[in-house]
Order: structure tokens, then C-alpha cells, then sequence
């Protein structure tokens, strides 16, 4: 069973925030516009959070670290949901049932880190852009949370076509929007149960670290750190 | 005018009641308020309803427009309405646990005072799994949690534990009401159906009162591990996460005592009213308040001892992400809460209470207000800043304050509250009258009884006549 994971390497993002547009355009994020945005209310799935976490003291390096949900292996938001509405699947993908979240909000006070997004109102896209969703992606009503899901729906279309072809699913046939379009290459996505694997040889490098690694919740998106 | 009630033929009524239920004849002053309704009654009723109906409709426009019309945002994703559940579950405490501590270890002066307590706790929770729901993003999907409820998710152990204690204390209220609504099918005229209903054939036979003696004194007890239980779990939504001040394994007894000083406060505050709107001073009377004023007094300091336990453990163990929140409570855009709540839970309270002459009924009062008022501040500095500052991002803090719905939704709770209180009042006793007719009759005796067990048996000298000291 393959566990899907993804690596970031920090010395090659220039926080361009191709990825954050990609994702936007890939899920059917509604833009908010500035008075929503200043009281917490965009949604971005895949976001550039300001991050401390380099450099020696007392000069650490000041930085934009993109930031999709880390699909824990051991997420607290799974744990806490009362109606299942968020669930860890065999593959590892951390996943959102919309159409059974009631709402409550607590899987995101407990995601620690704060990747939850929750539809404050009935999404709005101005005219051009409405012509053009997504169709693969369900368009969330108000009321529910939603969150990266690694682009499963890439996942299911790249299972189809292979069924399709009578054919396993071959490695690098399903990709997550941001990882395709980082145009520094710095977003590798793939098996990570795959020794093989690019993505898993570059999480085990001396790089490579996890957010707030110490709450154990064991990510499977994973960063590398600067240098070298 | 009663004499008339018994002897109306038309109604076919039992013109001679069962001799077992004793006429409310002493106590006729309980039935003022049920048979008697003024023009005061209706002010107030118009008022709270009015109040109400502005929730109603800051409620219906959230529901339409979604809980984008709230203060919320991310990452303070609960505001207001959490906090108002785990204030008005706090309330509730007081009623049953009360109640039934006083029921156990048979204080007498009990009597007058555990039905309005009681009733506290059943119309409160009401509002408490209230709040739950309008917090709710998907109410419309609130069977969810029948139809797919996970065990795991500690929002399901409160579902469970306040359905349980929701029912619980609802039968604890019944139960001992039952006598006294005997009494109002057999001697009063208004709402016969229903207190024949509800009175379910209460005879008062001795039979009849040793079965309900002996259910009464096995719910009290049932239902404080029930009570402590529900407070238990209400904090545990907070303290199972691993958020910053709120993984914490003081919050379960903290909540607990915090909801039982909540809880008396309120009872202070409602047994006042009561006192003063129906005239009551005989029933409840300055003994009454001096008891409670001392039991809360007792839990101003148990909450000054659990607060400090708290901050002090999180600022000697200066975990920057715990730190963060602290500084925020301490000195933060959360200080004034945090500060008046210290005055108002503690020093303000402690500073009436402990004086003998200020500790008068009025005191009581203005030190129970106080209370709740810092109550509700100690529940808002739980879950607003632990929101507003996570781990990630960094240096992300976008500030909450409630919008109109949300103090809307807040007065109506507190009015719809109060009118279901009021209402109780006109269709049952709110001082139970069997309870005291029972204590006029038997518990002078059994008191006097039960206080000489507690003494030594006196020394007689076999020869009475023989002076102490003399030998023999
Ligand atoms: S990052 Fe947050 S939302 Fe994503 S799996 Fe972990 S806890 Fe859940
Ligand atoms: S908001 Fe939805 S997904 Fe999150 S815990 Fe509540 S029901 Fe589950």
C-alpha cells in the first residue's frame, strides 16, 4: 500500500506562491477579498506562513515556508471529529467528508497547525472565474471545514486511467497541483513507503525535518532545511 | 376560596380529597404565585419574550447567511458560543449537586431551598446543549452524531454525559415534585388536566411516600458522580487537544469546582428574586444565604487555589508556545478580562463575604453577580486566547470580538432562562410544600432524636441518692 507524502526543500522555494494559486485554481478556492481576509477568513489550503525555525541563534533566518495540510500520520483533527467527518485513509491521506461535517469546528482547534479552513458563508466566484472550476472538485457548501487533501481527486483520475489501460498505477502518474507547478522544483510528491522513491530517499536526507516535530504528530509533508 | 374548590359539582371532582394529602393550609402563601397572576407578570413575560425574539432573529440570520455574520475567523474559531456552553453547563451544576449533597447528609435547612436550586439545573442545561447546536456550522445535521457518532471524539462523551445528566436531574426535579402537585390537583382549580397527569395518581399512602422516599435518596445519589462527570468532560473538549493552556490535567477538577461556585452563585442570585419578587422572607430566610454565602465563600478559595496552580505550573515550566497565551492573559490584549476576573471571582467576593456585617442577603447578592460575571470572563480566557495565538502561524494573531448576533444570542439566553424559571414558578410551588409540611411535622423530633445518638449516654449513679464525691 502506497503512503503518499510530500518533501519541500526550503533551499530551492523562493516563495513564489505558485503553489498557493495553483492550489487555489486546482480546489475551487473562492477568493474573499480584503474585508474577509483581515478577520481570518481566506482560504488557502496551501499557504506561506512566516517561519523562524533556521539559522543559529541570535540571528535565525526569517522565512516564508509554504505550508499544505501535513497529512499526519497521527493527526489530533482525526482524533477529535465527532461524526468521522475527517478520517486517515489506508494510504495516508488525511481526507474531509463534506458532506457529513456538521460543523462543529474542533478538528481545527486542535490541527495544531492551524490548516483547517471552514466556509464562513456560500462561496462567491466573480463572473469569468466561475466559468471555470473545477469540475473534479466538489464545490463545499457554507458551514462545513474543508482542507488540502493532497489532490485526491488527481489520485482517483490517475487509478481510472490505469484501470482504464489495464495497467498498474505507475509512479509520478499522480502529482498534487503544487508540486507540478512549483517552477523552483522544490516540491517532490510520492510514495513514501517507496524505498525507491525520490521523495523518500529525500526524506530521509540529513535535511530533512518536521514541523513542531516534538507534538508527535509525524507529518507526512517534510521540509529541508536550508544549505548544503 | 378553597373550601369552594371542593365543593364545585360541575367538575365532578372529588369533593373530599384523599385524607392522606394534607391541605396547604399554612403554607397557602407557596400557591400565591400559582393562583394569583398580576399585571407584573405579564410586564416581565412581554419583556423577556422580547429579548428572545431578537435572538430568535440574530439566530435566523446566521442560519441564512452562515457564521460568517459572527466574530470568528481563523484561527479563533470558537468564541462566544462555546464559552456560553460551558458557562451555562457550569450553572447547572449548582442545582442537583447541591441539592443532593444537602438531601444525603439530611440538613434540614435544605427544605425551603432544593427545588429552586433543582430547577436551576434542568432549565439552565437546556441552554448549555443550546449553544452547542447554534455553534453548529451544519445544525441541519445534527443527527450525525446519532448516525455516525465516533466514541473517541470527546464532543460525543458530552453529548452522552449531559444526555444522561439532562435526564437525570429532570427526573431528581420530578420526583419530589410529585406530592406537591397532588396537592394542586386536590385544592386548586387551575390546570386540573395537567396535574392529574403529572401527579400519577399520588395518594400519599405511607406506601406511596416510602417508594418515593427511597427513589429520592437513590437518584441524589446517582446523580453526583453524574454531575461531576459531565463538568469533567465539558473541559476535557479542551484538555484532550494538545493546544497551548489547554492540554492540561487540572482542567477536569478545575471545571468541576469552577462550575459548583458558578453554580451557588446563581442560586444566591435566583433565591433572591424569588425572596423578593413572591415575598418569600419567611421561607427563604437570612440563614439560608448565610449557609450558601459560607459555601461560597469556601469555593472563592478553591477557585483562587486551582487558578493559581494553574498559571503557576505554566509559568515555572515557560514553554514558549504556553508562554505565549500566558503573557496574553497576564499582560495581553486579555489582561482586563483576566483581571477583573481576579477581582470579580475572588477579592470582590472574599471581601463581602468574609465580614460578618456585609455578609447580609444583599451582599450575598452583589458577590454572586460578581461571580458569574468573572465566571464568564474565566470562561472566555480559556477558549478565546488559546485560539488566537497557535503554534502556527507564528506571530498570526487576528483579534475576536462578537458581533451583534452574539450578544443577541447571549441576552436571549439569559432571557429565555429567566422565563422558563418564571413560568416554573406559575405552575409549580418553587419551595416544595410537602417537603416543609414534612419538616414542621416529623424533624424536630427526629432531629432531637438523632443529636442525642450523637452524645454520650449520660452517667447515672446507681444510688441516686448519693452526693458526687462520697464514697461509699
Ligand atoms: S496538519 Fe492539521 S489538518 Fe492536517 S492532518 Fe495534521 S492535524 Fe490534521
Ligand atoms: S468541523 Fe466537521 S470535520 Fe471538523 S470535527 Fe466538526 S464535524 Fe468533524
Amino acid at each position: 500500500m502506497a503512503k503518499w507524502g510530500m518533501v519541500i526543500d526550503l533551499d530551492r522555494c523562493t516563495a513564489c506562491q505558485g503553489c498557493v494559486t495553483a492550489c487555489q485554481a486546482e480546489n475551487n478556492l473562492p477568493p474573499t477579498g480584503a474585508v474577509e481576509a483581515d478577520r481570518g477568513r481566506n482560504y488557502t489550503w496551501m499557504e506561506m506562513i512566516p517561519f523562524s525555525g533556521e539559522g543559529e541563534h541570535p540571528k535565525p533566518i526569517e522565512r516564508l515556508l509554504p505550508r499544505p495540510c501535513l497529512h499526519c500520520d497521527n493527526p489530533p483533527c482525526v482524533k477529535v471529529c465527532p461524526v468521522g467527518a475527517t478520517f486517515k485513509n489506508e494510504e495516508g491521506i488525511v481526507g474531509q467528508i463534506f458532506s457529513r461535517c456538521i460543523g462543529c469546528r474542533y478538528c481545527t482547534t486542535a490541527c495544531p497547525y492551524t490548516a483547517r479552513y471552514f466556509n464562513w458563508s456560500t462561496p462567491k466566484w466573480p463572473a469569468p472565474m466561475s466559468d471555470h472550476l473545477n469540475p473534479d472538485v466538489s464545490i463545499r457548501p457554507k458551514g462545513v471545514v474543508e482542507k488540502c487533501t493532497l489532490c485526491h481527486h488527481r489520485l482517483q483520475n490517475a487509478r481510472d486511467q490505469a484501470r482504464a489501460e489495464n495497467r498498474p498505477l505507475r509512479s509520478g502518474e499522480y502529482v498534487t497541483a503544487c508540486a507540478e507547478a512549483c517552477p523552483a522544483g522544490a516540491m517532490v510528491f510520492g510514495d513514501m513507503s517507496n524505498p525507491e522513491s525520490e521523495v523518500s530517499k529525500l526524506a530521509h536526507s540529513r535535511r530533512a525535518f518536521k514541523l513542531l516535530e516534538d507534538l508527535g504528530t509525524d507529518p507526512k509533508v517534510i521540509y529541508l532545511r536550508e544549505g548544503d | 376560596m378553597m373550601q369552594h374548590v371542593h365543593t364545585d359539582p360541575r367538575r365532578g371532582l372529588p369533593t373530599a380529597p384523599s385524607s392522606n394529602i394534607r391541605p396547604p393550609i399554612e403554607d397557602i402563601k407557596l400557591l400565591e404565585p400559582i393562583l394569583y397572576t398580576g399585571p407584573k407578570f405579564y410586564i416581565t413575560v412581554v419583556c423577556l419574550l422580547a429579548v428572545i425574539a431578537l435572538g430568535v432573529f440574530a439566530y435566523m440570520t446566521q442560519y441564512r447567511e452562515g457564521l460568517g455574520v459572527t466574530g470568528l475567523g481563523r484561527p479563533v474559531y470558537w468564541g462566544f458560543y462555546i464559552t456560553n456552553f460551558v458557562f451555562f453547563i457550569g450553572i447547572s451544576h449548582a442545582g442537583t449537586l447541591i441539592s443532593a449533597i444537602l438531601r444525603i447528609v439530611g440538613a434540614e435547612w435544605r427544605r425551603t431551598i432544593t427545588r429552586s436550586a433543582e430547577v436551576i439545573t434542568v432549565m439552565v442545561i437546556l441552554f448549555g446543549v443550546g449553544n452547542i447546536l447554534i455553534d453548529l456550522g451544519r445544525p441541519d445535521r445534527m443527527l450525525n452524531v446519532v448516525l455516525f457518532g465516533k466514541l473517541r471524539s470527546p464532543l460525543l462523551w458530552d453529548v452522552c454525559s449531559i444526555t444522561v445528566y439532562l435526564t437525570m436531574s429532570t427526573t431528581y426535579l420530578y420526583l419530589p415534585l410529585i406530592p406537591d402537585i397532588a396537592i394542586l390537583r386536590d385544592y386548586t382549580t387551575k390546570h386540573r388536566w395537567l396535574y392529574r397527569m403529572l401527579a400519577l395518581g399520588w395518594t400519599g399512602t405511607p406506601r406511596q411516600h416510602r417508594v418515593l422516599e427511597l427513589l429520592i435518596s437513590v437518584m441524589a445519589i446517582v446523580v453526583i458522580p453524574v454531575a461531576v462527570s459531565v463538568h469533567t468532560v465539558v473541559s476535557f473538549v479542551f484538555a484532550m487537544t494538545i493546544q497551548p493552556m489547554w492540554h492540561s490535567a487540572i482542567f477536569g477538577p478545575y471545571f468541576v469546582v469552577g462550575a459548583i461556585f458558578s453554580g451557588i452563585a446563581a442560586l444566591i442570585v435566583a433565591m433572591a428574586l424569588i425572596r423578593w419578587v413572591y415575598d418569600l422572607g419567611d421561607y427563604l430566610k437570612d440563614l439560608h444565604f448565610n449557609n450558601l454565602s459560607l459555601m461560597l465563600l469556601v469555593m472563592c478559595f478553591a477557585w483562587f487555589y486551582f487558578t493559581g496552580s494553574e498559571f503557576l505550573t505554566t509559568f515555572y515550566g515557560n514553554e514558549p508556545a504556553h508562554m505565549g497565551i500566558f503573557w496574553m492573559k497576564i499582560s495581553g490584549p486579555y489582561a482586563p478580562h483576566f483581571w477583573v476576573m481576579v477581582a470579580t471571582c475572588f477579592v470582590i467576593p472574599v471581601a463581602i463575604l468574609c465580614n460578618k456585617r456585609t455578609r447580609t442577603i444583599l451582599g450575598a447578592v452583589i458577590a454572586s453577580i460578581c461571580v458569574n460575571i468573572g465566571m464568564y470572563l474565566e470562561r472566555f480566557i480559556i477558549v478565546v486566547p488559546s485560539l488566537s495565538q497557535p503554534r502556527l502561524p507564528h506571530a498570526e494573531s487576528i483579534p475576536y470580538s462578537p458581533t451583534w448576533v452574539e450578544w443577541s444570542i447571549l441576552a436571549a439566553c439569559f432571557a429565555a432562562f429567566t422565563l422558563l424559571y418564571v413560568l416554573f414558578t406559575k405552575l409549580f410551588p418553587i419551595v416544595s410544600i410537602w417537603e416543609v409540611q414534612e419538616g414542621r411535622e416529623n424533624s424536630i423530633a427526629e432531629v432531637t432524636a438523632r443529636l442525642k445518638t450523637y452524645l454520650p449516654e449520660p452517667y447515672v449513679p446507681e444510688d441516686k441518692e448519693q452526693p458526687i464525691g462520697a464514697t461509699p
